[in-house]
């Protein structure tokens, strides 16, 4: 891109602007709602920057079309899941190997069927023969997997009915969040890349869906629809606090009521713990990207075919990236589910966890990493805001109704809808009039 | 005569519903290849012109009820649906106007259009469910089936029933003329002979005088009609839910691209081959093997492939088969 915006004068006190701008809503939302709820917006804008970081990575630096964030974003909240929880040692014994084995059958006949499909002379008996390899071993799989799942769930199905996890402390399942996710970017990278963008983008959104039908029904793993809730912490408990003598001392030295500044502090330390995440995040993502190997991602993006033509691994380098993505997504998907101590796979909706994060990417400027931020934060901020600011309008337009009119009622009823219907508008007119974002990649 | 009960179950169960569904899947399909065809983009924002269109119709229905007006045995909503049409075609060319044609003049990439799409199913999103909310709505009235389960059963002597409802005969039936109306509109009619021409070679087409926003506009307007009556169809069989028409778009987008993005009779084809998968693998077929097999080898599982939360499943490992063996689709569709 061209040089020019590096020196116009606004460009330069632009982003500090605009973060300051957005520090001030948050602090305004302290100061007229709860500082609360500020805090829950920085928490989870924090977390949707994150997300939006790896959309852009993928998107920005690599022109890489993913629609299936919430796939990874959810096999991220798996992770924790199958982290930090206990195990369930009578499950184990009713069928957890069994259903490891059965696993382990399944991937075989896979992997068994690539290699006889490469191994196999061309032609219909190798059509026959690896769709027969294919058939019997799906068979065998059920036969192993089905009494193995029905032995698990059997056990205790109130409260667990599931393997449970390894006990291990929760921060260890963010990176494994994010390694479970890369783990499945590559294998829709190795079958999707290198065909049309439209059919990497299908491709993805298909196995979004995927990745959230079988967290909702093998209830084996993570207990599926029936939610996994208290999930362990990496902050203290706020009970904790308020029971604590240093906690109240101090809360009492500033004057703050023990059990409000209770549920602050928690958020705080989380807002902490994410800070640290992002600046990490970023300091590594800007290092990778003003390298030589920055420089060829970017060479790759605005000319494919003269990149080839240099030497470069386009293919190689697309899935480098796209599984690199995809691992951040899931970084940000364990956090998320630690934040909020429950796994519900239902509540994964595309609309929220794949194509949000887009709008927060191209509103930030896609391109520019700390525009991602931007945007998931301000994004974040308006999908929560907004909701409250339509109801305010709505009572005040309505005013002249009576308050049990069920007019009134429906209407305050589906303000919430109000969300995608800003986001929507907001993409729409970010793309007409100022299509390079809040800050644009330089 | 128990072969005989096996192929009623089979039919009753897997044939008819597949065949109907199959049906909504064509025409949803057919709008989302016709878009790219002719404008060269996937339009994500197809499943909700679909509810759109439905929605439409839902409450055009609701009027008619309640102003007395009904069709016999047959559901309202058909009458509902040509006014409904209109409208939706009123919002799609608004659409286009406010929202795509821009990008059209800038010539902007086509990755662009999808993400733009993205931002209209935002919108048509949130609008659909202020205007109706997220209710699970019924508007199917008249006569619910053809033929009952109980009346084959009486009229045949067999044990199993073939139950047929007046939804699944009447999406078939419509399905069937409007596709044809449609094959007929683009291979005999000037207009839609610059359609496939401006399809086939843009800047050929162009050469030989054929004025661009006119195919785009017409091509929206099948596209609304076509989005609304498959909305509408699918609404009937089963009921109209918002979301659920977002969720159409993964096995929508499947048909189109296992039959080739762009090609018409592909997109027909990729919408069976789609239906009959997701309902054959997801179906127990329990019954069926049981009439067919000794009494002593009956199976104590419902001999099913899958469990139907994976239907999913089924139309994307289709897609991912399609695009290993045959990257452009059953009917060599086009790339852009």
């Amino acid at each position: 891109m061209s040089q020019s915006h590096n020196h116009s004068p606004s460009s330069a006190y632009r982003a500090p602007l605009y973060f300051g701008a957005m520090a001030a809503l948050i602090i305004g939302v302290g100061f007229i709602q709860s500082w609360n709820s500020a805090l829950f917006i920085l928490n989870m804008g924090l977390i949707s920057a994150i997300m939006a970081l790896g959309v852009n990575l993928q998107w920005g630096f690599a022109g890489l079309f993913n629609v299936g964030v919430m796939g990874f974003v959810a096999l991220g909240g798996l992770a924790v899941v199958l982290v930090s929880t206990s195990p369930v040692g009578e499950a184990w014994q009713a069928g957890g190997p069994r259903v490891i084995f059965a696993l382990m059958l399944g991937v075989g006949t896979i992997i068994g069927a690539i290699l006889l499909w490469k191994k196999l002379a061309k032609g219909r008996v190798r059509a026959l023969f690896v769709t027969a390899w294919i058939v019997v071993g799906f068979f065998l799989f059920r036969a192993v997997f089905d009494p193995a799942v029905a032995a698990i769930e059997a056990i205790n199905p109130a409260i667990s009915g599931n393997l449970g996890g390894l006990g291990l402390p929760v921060l260890i399942a963010w990176p494994i969040g994010g390694l479970f996710a890369a783990g499945a970017a590559w294998l829709v990278a190795k079958t999707a890349l290198g065909l049309r963008s439209d059919y990497l983008a299908i491709a993805t959104l298909g196995i979004a869906e995927i990745i959230i039908a079988v967290m909702k029904n093998e209830d084996w793993m993570a207990r599926g629809v029936k939610n996994v809730i208290g999930l362990p912490r990496p902050v203290p408990y706020e009970i904790d606090l308020q029971q604590s003598e240093w906690f109240i001392g101090m809360m009492q030295s500033i004057g703050a009521d023990p059990v409000t500044a209770s549920s602050i502090f928690v958020k705080l330390c989380y807002a902490g713990l994410f800070l640290a995440v992002i600046l990490l995040l970023i300091t590594a993502m800007q290092l990778a990207l003003n390298s030589p190997w920055g420089r060829m991602m970017r060479a790759i993006r605005d000319n494919e075919v003269s990149s080839e033509a240099m030497g470069k691994d386009v293919t190689g380098r697309h899935l480098q990236i796209f599984v690199l993505g995809a691992a951040i997504c899931g970084l940000a998907g364990a956090m998320m589910t630690t934040l909020d101590g429950q796994l519900t796979p239902a509540s994964y909706q595309p609309l929220r966890f794949t194509f949000l994060v887009w709008v927060m990417v191209i509103v930030g400027g896609s391109g520019n990493n700390w525009g991602a931020v931007l945007g998931g934060l301000f994004i974040w901020f308006l999908w929560v805001e907004v909701e409250p600011i339509g109801r305010f309008v709505a009572q005040v337009l309505t005013s002249g109704l009576a308050d049990d009119s069920g007019l009134k009622e429906v209407i305050m009823d589906r303000m919430v809808y109000i969300r995608p219907l800003t986001m929507g508008l907001v993409l729409l007119f970010v793309l007409r009039f100022n299509p390079r974002g809040l800050l644009p990649e330089r | 005569m128990d072969i005989l009960n096996a192929l009623v179950a089979f039919a009753n169960f897997v044939l008819v519903p597949g065949t109907a569904y199959g049906a909504q899947l064509a025409l949803g399909a057919l709008g989302v290849t016709l878009i790219y065809g002719i404008l060269r983009f996937s339009n994500f924002a197809h499943g909700d012109t679909m509810a759109f269109g439905t929605m439409f119709t839902v409450l055009i229905t609701a009027a008619m009820q309640s102003a007395g007006i009904s069709f016999g045995p047959l559901p309202t909503a058909l009458l509902a649906l040509p006014f409904a049409i209109l409208c939706t075609m009123a919002l799609v060319l608004a659409t286009d106007r406010a929202v795509y044609r821009f990008y059209r003049k800038v010539k902007a990439a086509p990755v662009m259009l999808v993400i733009v799409s993205m931002g209209v199913m935002f919108v048509m999103n949130g609008a659909v469910r202020m205007i109706v909310g997220t209710d699970d709505r019924r508007f199917a009235d008249g006569e619910r089936f053809i033929i009952t389960a109980r009346d084959f059963k009486s009229m045949t002597g067999l044990s199993e029933g073939l139950a047929i409802r007046t939804t699944q005969a009447i999406t078939v039936l419509v399905a069937v003329i409007v596709v044809a109306a449609l094959f007929w509109f683009l291979n005999r009619t000037r207009t839609g002979k610059s359609m496939r021409a401006y399809a086939d070679n843009e800047d050929l087409a162009l050469l030989s005088g054929i004025n661009p926003e006119r195919v785009v506009t017409i091509t929206w307007l099948i596209v609304a009609a076509l989005a609304t009556i498959a909305g509408t169809l699918y609404g009937l069989d089963k009921s109209f839910k918002p979301f659920i028409y977002m969720q159409l778009l993964l096995p929508i987008f499947a048909s189109a691209i296992v039959g080739g993005l762009g090609s018409p009779l592909g997109a027909i084809a990729g919408g069976f081959v789609i239906a009959f998968s997701e309902v054959t693998l997801t179906y127990a077929f329990k019954k069926v093997v049981t009439y067919l097999v000794p009494e002593t080898w009956a199976p104590d599982g419902l001999v099913q492939l899958l469990s139907t939360d994976y239907k999913f499943a089924v139309s994307f490992a289709i897609l991912i088969i399609v695009l290993l063996f045959k990257p452009t689709g059953l009917f060599k569709g086009k790339s852009v």
